[in-house]
């Protein structure tokens, strides 16, 4: 018997403003405990929220990008529960009348077209954090992140599988990015994700028993998340127990590598909402809408289209590209200065993202100008420096800055390439390896390899290799 | 004049005006500290026999007074209130001095922030004297329910002052301040304003901020003025309102500036509407002779009165006990002891910290309210109750503003009762929610409303008369009110 995977993702992202939601706190990350708090983000008796505007543009933003219907009037909502890291014990929040709603995200998965619609798209403030602290009886509670502006984005039931999941989630994501709406640091909180997962038999027309799985720190671990709960639900059909598959709250303990039982639904909150009286419905008119829809940039999914026709771009390489808008800018830059495409890929997805993953520079920071790695690139194709030199340019551009030209000229990278030069380093190599030579002589191909290596290290890597080939061919077969 | 009122002798400040002092103050008559000296004198040796304070802020009151005489004395102009001792109840917030709500809850919470009323008091050179006693956090109509004291009607001093703003009822009655602010869900300023012979105003939602009023039903409470006479009350509104970027249901429209300059207008031609539903079984046919004494003074000014019916206004008390009580029992979720408040010595853990920290800090009527909010907002219940009285709601509104197409005011008594002895309605909490039948339905469709004085009873008891205005109509409401005061020149 075959089984199908039902999912569905509800994300929160926190937005990109400068102060917070419903107070002027700053937004800023890793502030001193409790530093960015003021008497309305810390729920002051007599306190009253006010709406950050550039929260609700940003919603919008979001929304337009996933091609929401934007609701020209909505409203906010309390969400009653207690819990110490909620300062009001209740979170304002959108519930029946949500900023957006109402989209979808298509990509291909795996020879699969998927569309993800999404649901909605509303806006909220997050809580504040508990810190535990061991061999101690008591908790901590930091507020910062109290009244943060958040959406939260609800897909419809449509992937099927948890690669899926990921590949919805990474796009996501890169659209978030694109638009400027979160930073999306999961590792910072910034990008959250609930799952909702259920399998059914192959055919069934019904959805299984769903189970939500929570705390989720990475896209590694949604994809072990939900593999983990994939298996132990297909497991409980197979041995004809799925009535023990119950709609309950799962932890995801990513230590252990397994789901614990959170509260089933029995236990899940009465919320109480009901439409916070301390503020007036939005109010968004179509014309605001329009600016922000005109203002979106090019979203991840038309750059990927655009890059492997106008380009001729490999998808993958295309992927990579166009799944971090910063990178995808570097390299059209590159281009734009003259750069041959594939040339300015080679290198983008090369040594530059070598470069970033060793220093832990962020893709919007890449501290070597287009025009320079350009003029690199030209050297390259000209043959006025060999590839390795060309590599170690970059990386001294990189670390320390300077133009191509100048780092060349200092470090004597200029390729050789008059015949005259190699040949006197050819015979040198020759005369100095007669193992070797033999070797070679002997039809041990390989010895060949060896002793242009070495002639490339007489020239200090300067020596163009396919004359050092040439020559050393030619020499060797004369004798 | 019966109850614990008595005199200073040789320094008395008798009832002064809020418009005698500021004048007396700006024109260098008085000094503000020796008029904030003598009504603290004031408040000291009577407020034993009352009750109404619950903090009297002696030495920042003394300070304010000195500086004020300092600006005053460099050429400054000083504020539309210079000198007048202003008594705050207890739901304000007020900057490093205690606001309690009248509860266990809040008993040590010292806010980092003024009420933006305050400082628009403090701006206008008025001198914060105290705190005054409430129901706790504003639930109740008799100021019994405070987890601190009883206070007294000074006019009767074996008898409630009404509430929830019964401290600054009983302060302003006693002579103790000239002004008061009190805040009205349903009925707070309006009902113990009719109870202690003074002029109560619940301004138009939106008109005063709600910034540092400490919530309890948020779509229903203002802030507003309870003083001895109608002018007074209308330099008070001029004072304290005013559209506010920290309340974003502030009103966004134009404010009238200048009440007080407009209250001797005449009345001739004004169309009052009396509201049939006012006058039902269970109003006290003293009160009931008085309002139509009342109706008849007015006709003999000129304007106009007809009998009218709104059927919706019977139904007003169920409606409003379910959303002030929704909106409570959330806005009051925040006190949980984690932050500040009260919190139990012991405890085994944060769920019993919670849970104890509640049912011990507040008293058994905000438990009561809590409960009943719970309830009508649970899933399965929320249809049935709140959206049935949020409909309830717009229908209201909408039958109150067919009556202002026709008419200028509508017109009934403040209170279907005098003001009843201490601890008589304690046990009955549904006698005591029907105190509010004719003052809940102004706060539901967010009118102003004021309480003036109109008679007083056989037994010497203060006798309120309620003038509903349209939305905004603040202006049209002081002017009659006015005119029906100096008509009837009580001596109160």
């Amino acid at each position: 018997m075959n089984y199908e995977t039902i999912i569905g993702l509800e994300i929160h992202a926190e937005l990109k403003t400068k102060s917070k939601i419903f107070c002027g706190c700053s937004t800023q990350f890793a502030s001193e405990p409790n530093a960015n708090t003021c008497p309305v983000c810390l729920g002051l008796p007599g306190t009253l929220p006010v709406l950050n505007e550039e929260a609700v543009r940003l919603a919008v933003k979001a929304g337009t990008a996933l091609n929401c219907k934007v609701n020209h009037m909505n409203k906010f909502d309390r969400k009653n529960y207690f819990y110490p890291d909620l300062p009001k014990a209740y979170q304002i929040s959108q519930y029946d009348m949500p900023v957006c709603t109402d989209g979808a995200v298509e990509f291909e998965c795996g020879g699969r077209q998927v569309k993800v619609r999404i649901n909605r798209v509303h806006l909220e403030e997050d809580a504040g954090k508990l810190i535990h602290l061991e061999d101690e009886p008591y908790s901590l509670v930091d507020y910062n992140r109290a009244g943060i502006p958040l959406i939260e984005i609800v897909t419809e039931p449509d992937m099927r599988s948890p690669v899926e999941a990921v590949t919805f989630m990474r796009m996501l994501k890169s659209i978030l990015e694109y638009c400027e709406i979160s930073d999306c640091r999961m590792e910072q909180g910034s990008l959250r994700c609930d799952a909702n997962i259920s399998v059914r038999p192959a055919g069934q027309k019904e959805f299984g028993t769903k189970v939500e799985l929570k705390n989720i720190n990475s896209f590694r671990e949604l994809q072990k998340a939900l593999e983990k709960e994939e298996k132990r639900q297909i497991e409980l059909y197979r041995f004809g127990e799925s009535h023990k598959i119950i709609q309950e709250t799962r932890r995801w303990d990513s230590g252990k590598g397994r789901t614990v039982s959170m509260r089933s639904k029995e236990e899940a909150h009465d919320y109480r909402y009901f439409p916070e009286p301390d503020l007036l419905p939005v109010i968004i008119d179509e014309a605001a809408v329009s600016a922000i829809k005109d203002s979106l940039p090019e979203l991840p999914m038309e750059k990927y289209r655009r890059f492997t026709q106008e380009y001729g771009l490999s998808g993958d390489d295309a992927d990579i590209l166009t799944g971090d808008r910063h990178l995808s800018e570097y390299f059209e830059s590159t281009v734009s200065e003259g750069a041959a495409p594939k040339t300015a890929a080679n290198w983008v997805l090369g040594d530059v993202l070598r470069m970033l993953n060793e220093s832990g520079i962020s893709s919007s920071e890449i501290p070597v100008d287009p025009v320079r790695l350009r003029r690199l690139i030209s050297m390259v194709e000209e043959g006025k420096i060999s590839n390795t030199a060309g590599r170690e340019v970059f990386r001294e551009m990189f670390v320390n800055g300077g133009s191509p030209e100048e780092i060349v000229e200092k470090k004597g990278l200029t390729q050789i390439s008059s015949e005259d030069a190699i040949l006197e380093l050819v015979r040198k190599v020759i005369a100095e390896n007669p193992k070797s030579v033999e070797d070679y002589r002997g039809g041990k191909t390989k010895a060949m390899g060896y002793l242009v290596g070495q002639v490339m290290k007489e020239s200090k890597g300067r020596a163009n290799p396919s004359v050092v080939n040439e020559l050393l061919t030619k020499e060797l077969n004369r004798a | 004049m019966s109850g614990g009122f008595t005199r200073i002798p040789g320094k008395d400040c008798g009832f002064m005006s809020v418009c005698e002092i500021s004048a007396g103050v700006a024109g260098g008559k008085y000094s503000a500290s020796e008029i904030t000296e003598m009504y603290i004198e004031k408040i000291k040796s009577m407020d034993d026999g009352i009750g109404a304070f619950l903090t009297v802020c002696e030495e920042s009151a003394v300070a304010q007074a000195k500086a004020l005489d300092e600006k005053i004395r460099s050429g400054k102009k000083p504020g539309r209130l210079a000198g007048v001792p202003v008594a705050v109840k207890d739901n304000i917030c007020t900057d490093g001095i205690r606001t309690t709500c009248a509860s266990r809850m809040l008993e040590n919470f010292i806010p980092p922030y003024n009420a933006t009323v305050v400082e628009k008091l403090l701006s206008e050179d008025a001198v914060i004297v105290g705190k005054t006693n409430m129901d706790e956090f504003a639930m109740g109509s008799s100021t019994e329910n405070s987890a601190f004291r009883i206070t007294k009607n000074p006019r009767d001093t074996t008898r409630v002052p009404g509430g929830s703003s019964g401290g600054s009822a009983a302060a302003v009655a006693a002579g103790m301040v000239p002004a008061a602010l009190g805040s009205d869900t349903g009925g707070s300023i309006r009902q113990p304003a009719a109870f202690c012979g003074i002029v109560g105003l619940k301004p138009t939602y939106g008109l005063v901020s709600r910034y540092g009023l400490i919530a309890f039903g948020s779509s229903l409470d203002q802030i507003g003025p309870m003083t001895k006479t109608v002018e007074d009350c209308a330099r008070m509104l001029e004072a304290i309102q005013g559209r506010d970027d920290r309340d974003s249901t502030s009103y966004m429209g134009e404010y009238q500036q200048d009440y007080a300059g407009r209250l001797g207008r005449d009345i001739r031609g004004m169309r009052i509407a009396v509201l049939k539903e006012f006058f039902t079984d269970g109003l006290d046919s003293e009160i009931a002779s008085s309002v139509n004494e009342s109706v008849r003074r007015l006709e003999g000014l000129g304007a106009a009165v007809d009998e009218i019916s709104i059927p919706a206004a019977g139904d007003g008390l169920a409606a409003y006990y379910i959303i002030s009580s929704a909106e409570a029992s959330s806005n009051l979720a925040r006190y949980d002891g984690i932050r500040y408040g009260y919190r139990p010595k012991e405890f085994a853990d944060v769920d019993e910290l919670m849970e104890k920290s509640r049912s011990e800090g507040f008293g058994a009527e905000v438990k009561r309210r809590i409960m009943l909010g719970t309830y009508a907002l649970s899933s399965g219940y929320y249809d049935a109750y709140y959206k049935r009285a949020q409909k309830y709601r717009k229908l209201l509104r909408s039958q109150m503003a067919g009556v202002f197409e026709k008419y200028d005011l509508i017109l009934g008594p403040a209170s279907p009762v005098l003001p009843f002895k201490i601890g008589e309605r304690m046990g009955d909490p549904l006698q005591m929610y029907l105190a509010d039948v004719y003052t809940i339905i102004v706060n539901l469709a967010g009118l102003p409303a004021i309480s003036v004085p109109c008679g007083i009873s056989r037994d010497g008891l203060p006798i309120g008369l309620q003038l509903i205005g349209p939305h905004f109509g603040e202006a049209v409401i002081l002017q009659a009110a006015y005119a029906l005061e100096q008509e009837l020149k009580l001596e109160l």
